[in-house]
């Protein structure tokens, strides 16, 4: 193969990297930037903030404004008052509650939040369950679900395995030695707690915390459902789809959006800088587990149930509604049916095989892309490489709002080559936005599965004659597979209930996909049944594809014992 | 710093499992005040299982561990105010080294104006006085392994408790550090007990040395008892390099008497032994080489060999001599012009009775 020898790299690889580059710019990069210059610019093209002084003298915007605030900040404070001792516990204590943890870590992400929502509602609304039976036994009635209650409600409770697994890492991760050195010096209990054990767990949490900041933040579809419209997102949707795409304050809600995202990102990483203590050393054990005291037994199986049940509520509220005739003003619905199945399997096969086909054809992309970059990245010396990392990792900020709206106003007006279709209006820029929202994961899986591969398994390949194309194929694909894999199926899962961008890229029904088919029924009392049916169905898909993406990783995991020279360190 | 009080340890009768596995069986040991104490033994022996539950990071099944006259068995470690140093040090990350070294007297809510000062006088004590300002990540392994002895001679600890110190440094400043270590003991008079499974180390800088193997204590003396007088053969392999030759041993005339394959009869200076297969042991530098020409001493029996293989070493020569079907190493002092044998060559091996010693196990 032809190198340029001086420089280190291939003219394929070189073309490869302008080809992920010109699709990162055009469909990531260029989009980001239309949405900002029109947030910037007067109809003359002039650099202004006027725009964003309308949107701040418009008492609602305002509103929205501090709302989202409020509704992302108290998130992560439920969440991690959720998520804390739930870690704490599985961390520091030896008891058999520790798999039912790792349990509560999954289910409530096997669920979109959307979906949950209305069964929330339902359950702990003004006339849900909960509400009617306290209303019996002492008269009383709480406000759970009123307002932005609950969206805090509805996000803090699925949102939480964030905090809980990057904070159960984080404390795994800690060296027992650091625990009894400082019991050593005097210290116990919660002083030990507070001075030494959390704020060495502390990067782990703010990772977490970040992460589900930028996740409410940008949820466009849990405030839709529980009819909060006061908030940036929704706002963004509304003025978009009501006034048009030309309104400029979609755009200043877009900009104001990103910045909260880069924000938090911002303030994690300010957080751990120079903080990423791998303190665990090579053949020590983390933190000691105790055994729990029968008092502490009670306290933390208490909390794990009670989690356990806020957690299933969703699911087994969609369950039901799905399988109930009516359900409104009871404790539980008043007799069974399947009725909004035969309604679903009616109405909604096409919107099936399009979630089918837009997330398997988007997770392909994904893996394809994420292997690219990987390699070019690991593998080569191209200059500017690491740009690509950047660009491809830079839509972990990007709401998926403001993906779409960037993807309606930079396509607008251009037609489909061959076809008598307009790009904006086809199921194609669908596909893109969830490519490009998930190719983050998909990209950290595969370059994961790069790195854990020794450098010589390739040059030994070459060494006996394979060319770096054949070494590609035969070597570095098949034994990346595992990585590759995991990350299709993460893409996958995690696009089948993508809502913010659908709902707003979404132009006809026969294009739907099942997220927003859901969304669809919920709007309608009528449509409860009918949802909650196609919720479960999409809950199914999801749930299979966590579990096949576990067994593949394990089985990953296996396969990397059995080949002890790729642990080997230069 | 000032001379700090000094403690007796002792250790009775304590034995610890780590389920059905026993770890420490039966361990009896009485450290002196001020003493400098080395727990020698290979590696999984249970040394630091032993150093842990001094600490009170173990429980054992039985026994007690009394310090200063108190029995602090059941004494959780944050109130045992025994200090201890980790083998990988232990620094908190999100720390400096003056909030590590302060972090015990913080505990013991000492006036800010007296942590100041202690935590200087600790820097001060280990030469560290100008880092206190930087984080562990940015320090040396060196350097961080002082700022860990800082921080435990902080609070003044009763006892000083060392899991391997220095292992994880490298050759030149371990031997740098060990002499450093024993002169701050010295300083502070505070009793200490260092875990070790280099013999060299332990043998060169403690007062005394216990040998563990098997969570058993095989012997416990001063490092030239256990060189001298070895109690069984894991001690005689395990410290120094030795000769080990499996024989019988019987009465003759007034002593014993000790016949093998290899060397015939050696007659002892010992004056009783149980008859019966026994095990005699000798070091290399007991070994005298002669040119097979040369007058042989009558003092010593003397036997032929050949020389196998020869190691040159600096101080002396070593010499691998096949003396029938056994292999004797003897170790010769070497200078300029001392004559040298050469592999082949046939040679006299001198043994002298008195610096063999008759092995019980
Ligand atoms: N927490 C534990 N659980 C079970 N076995 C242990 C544990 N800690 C140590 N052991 C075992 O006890 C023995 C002694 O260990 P240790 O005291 O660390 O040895 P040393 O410090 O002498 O190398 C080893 O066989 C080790 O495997
Ligand atoms: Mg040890």
């Amino acid at each position: 193969m032809m190198t340029t020898a001086r420089s280190g790299f291939t003219l394929v690889q070189a073309a490869l990297a302008l080809l992920i580059a010109a699709f990162l710019l055009a469909f990531l990069v260029v989009p980001v930037i239309m949405v900002i210059y029109v947030a910037f610019a007067n109809p003359d093209g002039e650099l202004t903030l006027s725009h964003f002084a309308s949107f701040f003298q418009i008492s609602l915007m305002r509103e929205s404004f501090w709302n989202s605030l409020i509704v992302a900040t108290l998130s992560v404070v439920f969440a991690s008052l959720i998520a804390l001792p739930l870690a704490y516990f599985t961390a520091r204590f030896e008891f058999r509650g520790a798999l039912l943890i790792q349990t509560l870590g999954i289910l409530p992400l096997i669920m979109p939040p959307f979906v949950g929502a209305v069964a929330m509602q339902l359950i702990f609304g003004r006339s849900g369950s909960l509400n009617l039976l306290l209303g019996d036994w002492f008269d009383i009635n709480l406000p759970i679900m009123q307002g932005l209650n609950g969206v805090i409600f509805v996000e803090a409770l699925h949102y939480f395995p964030f905090i809980l697994m990057n904070l159960t890492v984080a404390l795994n991760n800690i060296d027992s030695s650091m625990e009894e050195s400082a019991q050593n010096l005097g210290a116990s209990g919660m002083r030990l707690f507070r001075r030494i054990v959390f704020p060495l767990a502390m990067p782990g949490y703010v990772a977490g915390a970040a992460l589900v900041f930028i996740k409410v933040f940008d949820d466009l579809g849990t405030p839709l459902v529980l009819n909060v419209t006061n908030m940036l997102a929704p706002q963004a949707y509304l003025r978009i789809t009501s006034v048009g795409i030309e309104d400029p304050i979609g755009y200043v809600i877009s900009v104001l959006m990103i910045g909260f995202s880069l924000l938090a990102l911002w303030a994690s990483a300010l957080v751990l800088k120079g903080r990423d203590y791998a303190t665990l050393q090579r053949g020590y054990s983390g933190l000691a587990r105790r055994r729990l005291k029968p008092w502490q037994s009670v306290i933390a199986y208490g909390w794990i149930i009670l989690v356990l049940l806020l957690v299933l509520s969703p699911h087994l509220g969609i369950l039901l509604l799905s399988f109930g005739k009516v359900w409104s003003f009871s404790v539980l619905p008043d007799s069974f049916t399947l009725e909004h199945y035969m309604t679903v399997a009616q109405d909604s096969p096409r919107m099936v095989w399009n979630t089918m086909l837009y997330c398997g054809l988007a997770a392909t992309l994904d893996v394809i892309l994420g292997t690219a970059i990987a390699y070019l990245i690991l593998r080569t010396r191209l200059p500017l490489r690491q740009s690509l990392d950047f660009m491809a990792s830079a839509a972990l900020a990007i709401p998926g709002v403001v993906l779409a709206i960037g993807y309606l106003r930079t396509f607008k007006g251009v037609q489909l080559p061959f076809m008598d279709e307009m790009l904006t209006s086809s199921w194609i820029l669908i596909m893109l936005a969830y490519t490009v929202r998930r190719l983050p994961y998909a990209l950290r899986s595969c370059v994961a599965a790069l790195q854990q591969m020794h450098v010589s398994l390739e040059e030994a390949a070459e060494n006996l004659g394979a060319s770096k194309r054949r070494t590609i194929y035969r070597i570095v694909v098949p034994l990346m597979a595992g990585g590759i894999l995991a990350g299709f199926v993460t893409s996958f899962m995690t696009a089948a209930v993508e809502l913010s961008a659908t709902i707003m890229l979404t132009t006809s029904q026969t294009d739907a996909p099942m997220s927003y088919g859901i969304y669809l029924y919920m709007q309608s009392a009528a449509g409860r049944g009918p949802g909650a049916a196609l919720g479960v169905l999409a809950v199914v898909i999801v749930a299979l594809g966590t579990y096949f993406s576990h067994r593949l990783i394990r089985s990953r995991a296996a396969g990397q014992q059995a080949r002890p020279l790729q642990k080997i360190e230069v | 710093m000032d001379a700090m009080q000094k403690v007796k340890v002792e250790i009775r009768n304590v034995s610890l499992a780590y389920g059905a596995t026993p770890v420490l069986r039966d361990i009896s040991v009485s450290i002196a005040p001020g003493e400098f104490f080395a727990l020698l033994g290979p590696s999984g022996s249970g040394k630091s299982t032993l150093l842990r539950l001094i600490a009170g990071f173990n429980q054992a099944q039985s026994g007690t561990i009394i310090i200063g006259g108190e029995d602090i068995t059941r004494v959780p470690p944050w109130q045992r105010n025994i200090g201890m140093v980790f083998q990988n040090y232990a620094l908190w990350p999100h720390m400096t080294v003056n909030g590590n070294v302060a972090f015990g007297l913080v505990e013991r809510r000492l006036p800010r104006e007296v942590i100041r000062e202690k935590v200087a006088a600790a820097l001060e004590l280990v030469g560290l006085r100008d880092y206190g300002e930087r984080r562990p990540g940015q320090l040396s392994g060196g350097q961080q392994q002082r700022v860990a002895l800082a921080r435990t001679i902080a609070i003044e600890p009763k006892v000083l408790l060392l899991d391997e110190p220095l292992s994880n440094l490298d050759a030149k400043l371990r031997v740098h550090m060990r002499t450093e270590l024993l002169a701050l003991q010295r300083k502070l008079g505070i009793t200490t007990i260092f875990v070790t499974h280099d013999q060299e180390e332990a043998l060169s800088i403690s007062d005394r040395v216990a040998v563990l193997d098997g969570g058993v204590i095989q012997q416990i003396g001063t490092p030239m008892e256990l060189y001298d007088h070895p109690a069984n053969r894991f001690i005689a392999n395990f410290v120094g390099t030795i000769n080990l030759l499996k024989g019988k041993v019987g009465p003759a005339g007034t002593g014993v008497a000790f016949d093998s394959h290899a060397l015939g009869r050696i007659t002892l200076p010992q004056t009783k032994a149980a008859a019966g297969d026994a095990e005699i042991a000798i070091r290399p530098h007991a070994l005298t080489l002669l040119a097979s020409g040369d007058n042989t001493d009558a003092g010593q029996v003397w036997v032929e060999g050949t020389v196998a293989e020869r190691e040159f070493l600096g101080e002396f020569v070593r010499y691998t001599v096949r003396v029938g079907d056994t292999d004797l190493i003897a170790d010769q002092p070497h200078y300029s012009g001392h004559p040298i044998h050469v592999p082949g060559n046939r040679v006299k091996v001198g043994i002298n009775p008195a610096q063999v010693r008759l092995l019980t196990a």
